[in-house]
């Protein structure tokens, strides 16, 4: 009995502020509006799921803001009080970081998906426009919050972004001065970023948000895509409000029950990997007269570092500046270039085909990066010894050439036994590659990518080097030999022996 | 009654009275906007405009000349010259500073010309090596392997009573004002 007048009471309640809202009727509308059947399925999880990272940002963005102070000189304590000092800090620190992989990581599948559904064709063109926004703001996002964690990473990678900007022909030192606020980066560096990453972006993706999902109520979800059905401008729309009409439910509760299942395990998940690995940094304090550092992107910019490693110099600037024009304006062109047509997968190789391609192309980047072959190891000269076996029974001259191969770092960039650098080719065969004079050469001159050690190396540092360099062959494979040699040295020395 | 001849008059030739005072209003809307755009601009885009003459450039001292030994590079840190007092340690900046002999020195930045990151020297094999992306620079700055396209930045310097002083406050990049200060006229060598 009192329950029913509680729930009397409640719909009283409830009326009193529909009636000045009006907002009831709209919502279940919303809520119950038909969506193909085959449409409720796993696959159409992601953009929900995209959705709900996103209020779980906001909620951890505005508790890391209660502590976080945005000043240069500041910045890095407090991220260090919320690791240390404040009660869950770290916490929430590491369920910001993750939650922000997870929703580039969600935002990719969920674009991923609707472009083999086939989804950004007529009339969703603009739909998936505004999407190819929200993911350039989501990118956005995680760059600029890898800035406000404001420590060595972030101070070298604001450099490197700096960097790039300069290319631009003419507008570039502009652009570098309007991006770090000033001449270098600095106490106005941080303030921009924070109030992009806080205020502007933010904005911006809520506006974007609303617009996108405001059209995919108004023009209906993407219908699953069959082979053969092909999409036409005259007559798309009368054949989806047949769909909807004949084989349509109500989207509330037929098929939201798997948003919602999906959203909650993707919350869950976050907070699960926050749990268990916790917060990203942040690494050493952001003073720029500390040079031992070795600056890397958060993970998903990691290919972008590989990328730019691995780039011939002569087309990295054009690469840098012309390929993300490229890339987006082909994305918001994409709906006009194939608006019609076929939507399966399976009937659109090329698609499958390109999606497969940059997966791979960006998945083995993002690998590289993970142990950076470019990059020369700083500390391999003094840390990583030569290994036994290669002075075992050598010489006095030979023992005396592994000495100066050490102590000129050639192990920075060369190995021996797996240690050392990657950046040069592994030294443990080069006697099979290369003759003595070929060994020679190539210490002096460099060539190859390799500096020329001529300057740096005695006439008798250089003989011993190249013959610690000479022994260095599998055993049972003959080094390398100029078979002419012998000739040439014979007939250099015979005018000499005749008197 | 009235109002149908007024709506049929209007869609004629003639401004009506409240036609006219809307367009006016957009146009005041439109003047105010405009005078508003002023500061806002001005604000946005002071950090490019300040100080246009020299820029932000100017002389910062490194330390004694006698702290530098002959024939050595040894890294040097010196204060921005354009500073907040928001800026924290990010004030600071380190260089390397090559004494060839003499008065005579190459002071290089020591972000690399590929794409900013600190090089490290290595006086043994005397080269500058980069961690980021595997640039590789000789003693005198001069490019010797990887991604740059150049050789390290150069900051312009002098020498006054016993005092190595730099050209510096911006932070080196190919676009910068210190990446051409630094280049050598062709003629010259």
């Amino acid at each position: 009995m009192r329950i029913m007048i509680g729930r009397i009471q409640l719909a009283k309640i409830g009326g009193w502020f529909d009636r000045r809202l009006q907002l009831a009727a709209p919502i279940r509308e919303m809520a119950e509006h038909p969506v193909p059947r085959n449409t409720a399925s796993w696959w159409y999880v992601f953009g929900s799921a995209a959705l709900t990272i996103f209020v779980l940002q906001i909620v951890t963005g505005i508790l890391l803001a209660l502590v976080y102070v945005p000043s240069a000189a500041e910045a890095w304590s407090s991220l260090q009080a919320l690791n240390h000092d404040v009660a869950l800090g770290w916490f929430i620190r590491a369920m910001h970081g993750w939650g922000s992989n997870f929703m580039v990581a969600v935002v990719l599948i969920h674009m991923v998906q609707v472009f083999l559904f086939g989804a950004y064709k007529f009339p969703r063109e603009l739909t998936w426009i505004v999407g190819v926004f929200l993911l350039l703001m989501t990118l956005g996002m995680a760059f600029s919050g890898q800035v406000l964690r404001f420590d060595q990473d972030a101070y070298w990678g604001l450099g490197i972004g700096a960097s790039i900007a300069s290319r631009v022909p003419i507008l570039g030192p502009a652009i570098v001065k309007l991006m770090l606020g000033g001449p270098i980066i600095a106490g106005a560096t941080l303030s921009r970023f924070f109030a992009l990453h806080v205020f502007v972006i933010p904005g911006l993706l809520i506006g974007f948000v609303c617009l996108h999902l405001l059209m995919v109520l108004k023009l209906g979800i993407n219908e699953w895509p069959m082979p053969g059905r092909i999409v036409r401008r005259a007559t798309y729309e009368a054949e989806y409000h047949t769909l909807t009409k004949n084989d349509g439910a109500p989207f509330v509760p037929y098929a939201v029950w798997k948003d919602m299942f999906f959203s909650a395990f993707i919350i869950l998940a976050v907070l699960a990997c926050a749990l268990f690995f916790g917060p990203f940094g942040p690494t050493g304090r952001p003073d720029p007269t500390i040079i031992q550092t070795v600056p890397k992107p958060d993970y998903f910019f990691l290919w972008l570092y590989a990328l730019l490693s691995l780039l011939p110099p002569s087309l990295e600037t054009p690469a840098l500046l012309i390929g993300p024009v490229v890339v987006i304006v082909g994305l918001l062109l994409l709906p006009f270039l194939s608006g019609e047509g076929e939507k399966s997968w399976k009937r659109r190789p090329i698609a499958v085909l390109t999606v497969s391609l940059i997966a791979i192309t960006l998945g083995t980047f993002t690998q590289l990066a993970g142990y950076t072959p470019w990059s020369p190891h700083m500390n391999a000269w003094s840390s990583d010894p030569i290994p036994d076996q290669y002075v075992h029974d050598s010489t006095a001259l030979e023992r005396q050439g592994a000495l100066v191969f050490q102590v000129k770092q050639c192990r920075n960039c060369h190995s021996l036994g797996n240690t050392g650098g990657q950046r040069g080719p592994a030294l443990d065969s080069v006697a099979v590659r290369l003759t003595q004079d070929q060994l020679i050469r190539q210490v002096i001159q460099g060539g190859g990518n390799m500096p020329a050690y001529g300057k740096n190396l005695t006439p008798a540092e250089t003989t011993a080097l190249v013959a610690f360099l000479q022994t260095l062959h599998p055993k049972g494979q003959a080094p390398a030999l100029d078979a002419s040699r012998d000739m040439a040295l014979s007939d250099e020395k015979a005018p000499g022996a005749k008197p | 009654m009235d109002t149908k001849p007024a709506l049929a008059e209007s869609t004629d030739t003639t401004i009506s009275r409240r036609g006219f005072l809307m367009k006016l209003g957009i146009l005041f809307n439109a003047l105010a906007a405009t005078i508003l755009a002023v500061p806002i601009m001005g604000f946005l885009f002071s950090a490019i405009t300040r100080g246009r003459a020299n820029g932000y450039l100017s002389w910062v001292p490194l330390g004694k000349v006698s702290e530098f030994p002959e024939g050595e590079t040894r890294l040097a840190t010196f204060q921005n010259p354009y500073a907040m007092p928001t800026d924290g340690m990010t004030v600071g900046t380190a260089c390397w500073v090559r004494r060839v002999a003499g008065e005579q020195f190459q002071v290089f930045a020591i972000n690399c010309a590929h794409l900013g990151c600190p090089v490290r020297w290595f006086p043994q094999s005397g080269l500058f090596m980069c961690p980021c992306h595997g640039g590789a620079y000789y003693r005198d700055g001069s490019r010797a392997s990887g991604p740059p396209e150049r050789g390290l930045f150069e900051y312009p310097y002098k020498i006054e009573s016993g005092l190595i002083i730099i050209q510096a406050g911006e932070l080196p990049t190919p676009g910068a004002a210190i990446a051409r200060l630094g280049e050598k006229p062709s003629c010259a060598s």
